[in-house]
């Protein structure tokens, strides 16, 4: 599969290199020229070495997507830090150049879970961990098994 | 009408002073806090501090009864994100979106958010409109509503100057709504004659620009060259 990853931070990045990693074709897409140094975190050859591709530009910039290669992309991946930015460029990757398979990481709950409704497939981090910490309190054993009010910490055990 | 401006920059300020002035019930919505302290200092309880893409921002602001939604932050994505949303998911009927990048104007219509204003084409127009051999402006068009209006400006080799409006032959779906001279407008009539250096307003379909720029265009042969006979 070819991907194409928008956004190249810590998310991005470790996606980037996985998939890389599982024989498969990678072009990342991201503003800030460094960001290309995070790919090669924990590599011992080059990004390009190893087959990559990273190119410098906007996800919004049509010039940017072309040279990343939307166009035969089989999935693409929105990752970038701007919730509204991953919705649009997803929705863009969606419509105008067909992407089988589009992706966007939006860590407000409230508008993912509303694009999620309208079809796009969302990843939200944010709900995520929630999810995680309120089982892991509910999963969590009181001090005192015998203290039924909060207040008896103090004198527990 | 019931309307949430969401920006409180210098376009989101003074619109939302106009439409406060024109009796409209405004909410401003901003996200930076020194900005929204500034603002509120005149607008007061008009302009209220949030992330307007967050939904619960734009609940508490009303959006569910709100007539119309206008986005003018500086930030393209915000501006689209919001105006999808408040016609999607809470719709609400006008949507008016601020172009910053003209770049992005294809994003805009792709995710259907009609109209959008873009500054920078609105002084590329008038620009335009500078040039002396470009006669025609584009002000606005409504797209939906398939019209256009239009403005040009009579220069000495207009071909219709000193001709009565009622003797022109405007092509069909066009309509001359008003005439500008010496810095004031009026509604003109059909013995209404024509002067260089007006400015004329015309609304027409789409795709009838041609047909108006011959009209009104430099004289040739065919419409007599700064006639002065009609009228």
């Amino acid at each position: 599969m070819f991907i194409l990853i928008v956004g190249c931070g810590r998310v991005g990045s470790s996606v980037a290199r996985a998939m890389l990693s599982e024989g498969h074709e990678v072009s990342c897409l991201d503003e800030d020229p460094e960001s290309h140094a995070r790919l090669e975190v924990g590599l011992d050859k080059g990004w390009e070495d190893l087959g990559g591709q990273f190119t410098v530009g906007a996800g919004l910039e049509t010039d940017a997507l072309l040279a990343a290669g939307i166009e035969n992309a089989d999935a693409f991946i929105a990752s970038t830090d701007g919730d509204n930015t991953n919705i649009v460029i997803a929705q863009i990757a969606q419509r105008r150049y067909e992407v089988p398979t589009v992706i966007a990481r939006i860590l407000d709950p409230l508008r993912a879970e509303w694009y999620e409704r309208q079809g796009m497939h969302t990843i939200c981090p944010t709900r995520v961990a929630i999810d995680m910490l309120e089982s892991a309190v509910r999963e969590g054993a009181p001090r005192s098994a015998g203290s039924p009010d909060g207040n008896g910490a103090a004198e527990a055990a | 009408m019931y309307i949430i401006v969401v920006g409180a920059g210098k376009v989101g300020w003074n619109l939302a002073r106009e439409l406060l002035d024109k009796k409209h019930e405004v909410t401003v919505i901003e996200n930076n806090r020194r900005r929204y302290l500034t603002v509120e200092q005149e607008l007061e309880h008009n302009v209220s501090y949030g992330d307007a893409s967050e939904l619960w921002v734009l609940e508490r602001a009303g959006i569910q009864r709100a007539d119309m939604v206008i986005a003018v932050t500086g930030d393209d994505e915000d501006n689209m994100l919001i105006c999808q949303v408040a016609r999607e998911k809470y719709e609400v009927e006008r949507i008016i979106a601020r172009v910053n990048n003209p770049r992005n104007k294809p994003h805009f219509d792709l995710l259907g958010i009609k109209p959008s204003v873009s500054a920078t084409d609105l002084i590329l127009r008038l620009l335009e409109h500078e040039v002396p051999d470009y006669g025609l402006v584009h002000l606005l068009d409504l797209q939906e509503e398939q019209l256009e209006i239009i403005e040009m400006l009579l220069g000495k080799d207009c071909a219709v100057t000193g001709r009565r409006v009622g003797d022109l032959k405007m092509p069909e779906g066009s309509l001359l709504i008003s005439i500008l001279r010496n810095g004031k407008g009026f509604v003109p009539g059909p013995d209404t004659v024509l002067e260089v250096g007006d400015e004329v307003l015309a609304v027409l379909d789409p795709g009838h620009e041609e047909q108006l720029k011959v009209l009104f265009g430099p004289g040739d042969g065919s419409n007599g060259n700064r006639s002065d006979d009609g009228g």
